[in-house]
């Protein structure tokens, strides 16, 4: 919001002293009080709203209690915000980010819980973000909403907000062998890393997540290594859609087995797309079919030990990869 | 001959009123001419029977003053751009047209002047675009025209909401043709459309009538008002529509079909003015819409570019 004062910022409890249900926008309605604007309840109309915003040459950003509410935005990212562009013989741009949290693991229950990015992967015109622990998020917000000129939703994961980020120079300082690398052939702006648990092994599988999962993948990654003497490379790519598949295939081309794992369901998720690309593109490096790991197709239940058995878990990664190993 | 006294046009004046609706009237049927000959493909959603509306609110609108329309916008494109030639080559599909064969009838853009076919779904858009208008300092009013039809979609309420909380510098249209497609308003609508703009404080009001001149003089009064508060109005104009939504979708009654064509606006104005006038009118319309689709007949389709 310094660097370009066009940005302002739309959403529902938004202003200081609560400053937005997961306190993301605290402080900024107070700097900013011309740029930070409350909002009644009323999803559908404040994405179309930003959208006439940003057709006029503003840069709105707007926030998305939470990320189930996305389904009551959706007939004008769809059908506005993500069209006009194109639509219109690239006559207008429409520089909208929406930012909302995802996400469970905190018994917030069905409507309050759900990752639904897989809704929107073929929605031509739409751009989807997810940082994870090792991405900054502020500066993949500032890419979003300071260079992209089209719509982006960009998913931030609640189990997320309360973690600290890793950068390689943490990894540096470690004392470890971990390694970080980045690399954006996909998308410049939207970064992928890979995590290496021992930077000297020779990797036995690719393990990809995103977002919320990353913390995840990564301790799969360690506890594997450790135990069981598998490396695993887990590529986290920052970029949901479009396909960040051009960071993934050399990994899948050294290990030539993968794991897909999302915290959406399962069923034609995100791990499916990239499943599909994969076979499609080096079919002839793969040793083993491609596994896929995401959340069974059921409401997410509020009871901490039903959701447990919903949520995709460290767990279930290990089982899948020594599975890909073993047999 | 009814030669009503109007303090604002003089023969002139109304002559030029006529020729408006008249291009209007003319386009709009030569393109459901075309359809019927199977020279056009998709559909289109004809303005017949309401071209004063546009004529009265778009008069005095300038080329900084944003317009928000709906599928049913050629009379309202016509009048904000007078670009006839690229609106039929772009319902033609070529790449000459307005979105080069992108958008066709019902998504178009040109200047500040805006379209799309999900009814509702412009209200909170033309709204974010006055927002804008407002916080740039721009002197621009955002015009939005709305059907009774989308009345029906929630996202409307919302946006009425937001127009009355935001105080915003806009101009909603309300052109009350009594059906949502096949359907009338008493069966869609519960209550009044006054009484609902009314319910979010927004200050508003109706107009019955079919004469352009009268339509004229009241949105004059309207938008110097708009202009001068920079805060919202909704005006609805109680109208009708000669042909049928789309193509070959018209179920009313032979009876009501006769109702909307008595309050033809082209005839209402036609009556102050001489039959020769008329008639040369006419002929230098029919010539104005002959060449634009001659122009985009000669023009190419396109291709899909890559991005």
């Amino acid at each position: 919001m310094d660097e370009n004062e066009d940005v302002y910022l739309l959403g529902e409890d938004i202003i200081d002293p609560y400053g937005g249900a997961f306190k993301v926008s605290k402080g900024l309605s107070t700097r900013y009080p011309e740029r930070v604007i409350p909002t009644p309840i009323s999803e559908a109309c404040l994405t179309g709203f930003v959208t006439g915003m940003a057709i006029r040459g503003l840069r709105p950003i707007l926030e998305i209690m939470f990320g189930d509410f996305i389904t009551l935005c959706t007939d004008q990212i769809v059908n506005s915000a993500s069209k006009f562009s194109w639509m219109y013989n690239g006559q207008v741009k429409v520089p909208i980010v929406i930012r909302t949290p995802m996400g469970g693991r905190r018994g917030y229950g069905a409507t309050h819980s759900q990752s639904l990015e897989a809704l929107f992967l073929n929605v031509p015109g739409l751009t989807m973000v997810a940082p994870s622990h090792f991405h900054d998020p502020g500066s993949l917000l500032q890419n979003a909403v300071l260079i992209m000129d089209n719509p982006v939703l960009f998913i931030e994961n609640k189990s997320l907000y309360s973690r600290q980020l890793i950068t390689s120079e943490c990894a540096e300082n470690a004392n470890t062998l971990e390694s970080i690398k980045i690399t954006s052939v996909a998308n410049k702006l939207f970064p992928t890393v890979t995590y290496n648990v021992d930077l000297n092994a020779h990797s036995d599988v690719t393990l990809i997540v995103y977002g919320g999962m990353a913390p995840l993948g990564v301790e799969a990654a360690k506890a594997l290594y450790f135990e069981e003497e598998i490396a695993v490379e887990v590529i986290i790519p920052s970029l949901v859609k479009p396909s960040p598949i051009l960071d993934i295939l050399p990994s899948i081309k050294k290990t030539g087995k993968a794991v897909i794992a999302e915290e959406g369901v399962r069923n034609a998720g995100w791990g499916a797309m990239l499943a599909s690309e994969i076979y499609e593109s080096v079919y002839e490096w793969i040793d083993k079919p491609i596994k896929r790991i995401g959340a069974e197709e059921v409401p997410m239940p509020c009871s901490k030990a039903l959701e447990e058995e919903v949520l995709p878990q460290i767990s279930d990664i290990k089982d899948a990869i020594i599975d890909l190993i073993i047999n | 001959m009814n030669t009503k006294e109007s303090p604002m046009f003089d023969d002139e004046g109304r002559e030029q009123l006529y020729y408006k609706i008249c291009l209007i009237r003319r386009f709009e049927e030569r393109l459901l001419e075309l359809f019927s000959e199977g020279q056009l493909m998709g559909t289109t959603h004809a303005y017949i029977g309401q071209e004063a509306n546009a004529v009265a609110v778009i008069g005095h609108l300038d080329e900084n003053d944003i317009v928000v329309s709906n599928h049913r916008c050629h009379g309202h494109y016509i009048e904000y751009t007078g670009d006839l030639t690229g609106l039929m080559a772009e319902v033609m599909g070529k790449s000459d047209g307005v979105c080069a064969g992108r958008g066709g009838s019902q998504h178009l853009c040109n200047g500040n002047f805006y379209t799309n076919g999900v009814l509702g779904s412009t209200v909170p858009i033309a709204a974010g675009m006055a927002y804008a208008e407002k916080i740039k300092a721009t002197d621009a009013i955002t015009v939005l025209f709305m059907g009774d039809g989308a009345f029906g979609e929630g996202i409307v309420y919302e946006a009425f909401n937001l127009i009355s909380l935001l105080r915003l510098p806009i101009l909603i249209v309300i052109e009350n043709n009594h059906y949502a497609q096949t359907t009338p308003i008493k069966v869609n609508l519960a209550g009044g459309l006054l009484e609902r703009a009314k319910a979010f404080n927004l200050k508003a009001g109706e107009i019955d009538s079919y004469d352009v001149e009268e339509l004229y003089d009241r949105f004059n009064t309207i938008i110097k008002e708009v202009r001068k508060s920079k805060s919202p109005h909704v005006e609805i104009i109680h109208t009708h529509r000669i042909c049928a939504h789309s193509k070959g979708d018209d179920c009313r009654s032979l009876e009501e079909i006769e109702i909307a064509k008595s309050c033809d606006p082209m005839s209402i104005i036609g009556k102050r003015i001489s039959d020769l006038r008329i008639k040369e009118i006419e002929h230098k319309v029919c010539q104005i819409i002959d060449e634009a689709e001659s122009k985009a007949r000669a023009m190419d389709f396109p291709n899909i570019a890559e991005d």
